[in-house]
């Protein structure tokens, strides 16, 4: 392991984990908190984040490695300009989601858990959005959409690719 | 004054609810209204959201379905100016003036002041009888007595297993230590369940009230709320409200006065479905892999960081300051020989009004279905309810008289669960929906037992043959005995229900099953390896609609002439299905 120290780590953008780094670090149970703060300051988690954690805590990096890969929050790539999140909830999946995926696969050519090549966006299925009203629903960045159809999909996806919403 | 509700849950935002309130603010403000506008939570009518409720000063509720930025300027200058309420939108006054009871066959107790108070505001909780409870408790009640009332209540867990919430604080109380730990299970983590997020968006404050009374009656100094990250509306407003609580000493040191010291924290979940496990969770909180653990020692004796502790779900501790202020013969009144109270259902799937429902305890789902719910949607037939989430099952609609409670579902094979409700209609093919839950199960294993990591791998690999069309003769009874071998090899509660979808579903579906596997045919016109698309010549009118719409060129025909589907070149993917206004396309 390279020896880095906690100083080294960039100014501004990562303000907010260095303060948690130092702040949490003792606490006991403190290792995703401290996860969750990586992964909002650089958008996901870089291998760097992992050694300053492991430094500073003292839990050996491998197991941290354990924790990030068990929880399907965390990351280690980063993520498109735009999230869709398609859901397979129960009342989506009864509701058509299926169709719904395959034309978002179809429509941005790739699969779930990739990012298109021009990192416009990225593709990710969950468990359930709770919105199961709207079913079937997705959810881009922040925006739901509901009651989908794959003509819908496309229009939306089209909106988002031209810029018109990021 | 008159006021104006806005219902502002995650339904209500994702169906357009932020610029509704914006455009009602705006108004009220250029045409200097002097009304109340408040922001509220879930009112239960997910299906017709955005829902605005206008109050006025007679006290008279008129409310509003549907509601639009447009429509919500409508309503401001109509009503709220002029006194003229907009008929056509108003869902619960009908035309000869008189007021329809929206929540008919409802008992609202968790539910009690959702969609009604302002969830952001600990005034406005506080002048519906809240936080009186757990003053009520600390003045009047040893922990022993609070403990007394809970176990005749017969409050029995919301989060599915049904353990009854009296005895478990009984335990925490009497174990040993000094230091005691409280949990509120809030990882809602069920495909097709939201009561859980909707009770946190709606009304925090009354999850806090639970959580202190419990906290009191185990003898607990510190508590923890383990969120979904995936409600992040919920977790805001939680935040919100313990703030609130610690600037009026109503946490902290000396909470209320008394000498007792509380402190809550929350903790976001990083999206693993087995951390609504108790175990599992604990181990999530303590910052490891939310692997389950074997019990006994259960929680109560060794919990969390190895000390007692009492984990209740969110709806379990919403009961308990209603409980405390009416009394647990009150609540008892509501339910069944074993199983008293309310139960809250999130409706959802086939059914025609979508929501949240709050019914007591031996209801029967004909009930729930037809005059809750609405009934089916789109005139199509009722084919049953999957309750219970993945670790439920499927319940046929012959059964629909049967009554709501936890014993009574138990013996049709599928549990109680958490409240996701999902409605099934003559479309929903069994076998593929008893694949989607072994596929989400399968995933979400921690991998810790054998049998579950293995044994659901090999039971969807059947499932999924057996939609492909490739089912063979035995695979029933491998999958049954499978089953049966995941239930007894699986340490935790959500291993060993695992197989109950697909139980279930041979149970009550079983010649569906045989369909596919003998007859390769899917009886709901569901699986797209098993139909055939053909067009009736006497309903097609020749648009070439479907035509256009054909990727792969499998449909001929002139325009005006009847058109024709060629199986050999068709891919089964239902453009022309959607795409045809005649019907005249038709699955086989």
């Amino acid at each position: 392991m390279e020896n880095i120290s906690v100083m080294e780590i960039e100014q501004q953008e990562i303000k907010n984990f260095k303060i948690d780094l130092i702040t949490k670090k003792d606490q006991d149970g403190s290792l995703i908190p401290l996860l969750q703060s990586a992964q909002e300051s650089y958008g996901y988690i870089p291998e760097k984040a992992i050694y300053y954690i492991s430094e500073l805590t003292g839990i050996p990096a491998a197991d941290i490695y354990g924790v990030i890969t068990f929880y399907a929050q965390f990351r280690l790539k980063p993520l498109g300009k735009n999230l869709v999140r398609i859901c397979e909830g129960t009342a989506c999946h009864v509701n058509g989601a299926k169709r719904i995926l395959a034309a978002l696969e179809d429509e941005l050519g790739i699969g779930v858990g990739e990012t298109t090549d021009d990192g416009i966006f990225s593709l990710q299925s969950v468990a359930c959005l709770g919105c199961c009203s709207l079913a079937p629903a997705m959810v881009i960045n922040e925006e739901t959409h509901g009651g989908l159809t794959p003509d819908k999909i496309r229009k939306i996806l089209r909106k988002y690719r031209n810029g018109q919403k990021n | 004054m008159k006021e104006v509700k806005v219902g502002l849950g995650t339904c209500g935002i994702s169906a357009g609810g932020e610029s509704v309130y914006k455009e009602i603010i705006n108004e009220i403000e250029a045409n200097h209204l002097d009304v109340k506008v408040i922001e509220t939570g879930c009112m239960g009518r997910c299906y017709d959201e955005v829902l605005v409720e206008v109050v006025d000063e007679a006290k008279k509720s008129f409310l509003y379905a549907n509601v639009t930025p447009e429509r919500a300027k409508k309503i401001v200058l109509a009503h709220l100016m002029d006194n003229n309420p907009v008929k056509e939108w108003i869902v619960n006054v009908n035309n000869d003036g008189t007021i329809e009871d929206l929540f008919n066959k409802q008992v609202r107790i968790v539910l009690r002041n959702c969609g009604i108070i302002d969830p952001r505001s600990i005034d406005e909780y506080i002048a519906y009888n809240g936080y009186q409870a757990i003053q009520k408790v600390l003045k009047e009640y040893s922990p022993e007595e609070v403990i007394d009332i809970a176990i005749k209540s017969g409050l029995r867990g919301r989060g599915g297993a049904g353990f009854s919430s009296g005895m478990k604080w009984k335990f925490a109380r009497q174990a040993e230590g000094d230091k005691k730990y409280i949990i509120c299970n809030a990882d809602e983590g069920d495909p097709g369940a939201f009561m859980d997020r909707s009770v946190l968006e709606g009304d925090p404050h009354a999850v806090l009230e639970g959580m202190m009374i419990a906290a009191y009656a185990i003898g607990a100094d510190e508590a923890y709320i383990y969120a979904r990250a995936e409600y992040p509306l919920a977790i805001k407003r939680l935040r919100r409200a313990l703030k609130q609580c610690e600037e009026r000493d109503f946490l902290g040191k000396g909470i209320f006065g008394s000498k007792i010291n509380l402190k809550i924290k929350i903790k976001e979940g990083a999206g693993a479905f087995v951390c609504g496990e108790e175990t599992a969770l604990m181990a999530s909180i303590e910052g490891k892999r939310g692997v389950p653990r074997l019990r006994p020692p259960f929680p109560a004796q060794k919990g969390l960081w190895g000390k007692p502790t009492n984990i209740n779900n969110v709806e379990t501790y919403a009961n308990v300051p209603w409980i405390i202020l009416n009394g647990a013969e009150a609540y008892a009144a509501y339910g069944t020989e074993k199983s008293k109270g309310t139960k809250v259902f999130a409706l959802a799937g086939k059914i025609a009004k979508s929501g949240l429902a709050e019914v007591p305890m031996g209801i029967t789902i004909n009930e729930i279905v037809y005059d809750i719910g609405g009934g089916i949607k789109n005139g199509k037939k009722f084919k049953g309810i999957q309750i219970g989430g993945p670790s439920g099952g499927c319940i046929p609609a012959t059964m629909g008289e049967l009554k709501i409670d936890y014993d009574e579902i138990n013996k049709t094979g599928a549990i109680m669960g958490s409240g996701g409700l999902i409605v099934l209609d003559e479309t929903t093919c069994m076998v593929d929906l008893a694949r989607y839950f072994l596929n989400f199960t399968q995933n979400e294993s921690c991998g810790k037992c054998t049998f579950r990591r293995i044994g659901t791998k090999r039971m969807l690999e059947i499932l999924e043959r057996i939609t492909m069309g490739e089912g063979k003769e035995n695979d029933i009874d491998i999958l049954e005995e499978l089953a049966h071998k995941i239930q007894a090899g699986s340490l935790c509660g959500l291993g060993q229900t695992a197989p109950n979808p697909v139980l279930t579903t041979i149970r009550y579906f079983r010649e569906e099953y045989e369909a596919h596997i003998i007859d390769k045919k899917c009886p709901a016109h569901s699986c797209s390896a098993l139909l055939t698309y053909s067009i009736i010549p006497e309903k097609c009118n020749g648009c070439t609609l479907c035509a256009k719409k054909c990727e792969v060129n499998a449909i001929t025909g002139e325009l005006k002439k009847v058109h024709f589907i060629n199986e050999e070149l068709c891919i089964k993917c239902g453009k022309c299905y959607e795409a045809c206004n005649q019907d005249a396309v038709e699955k086989i």
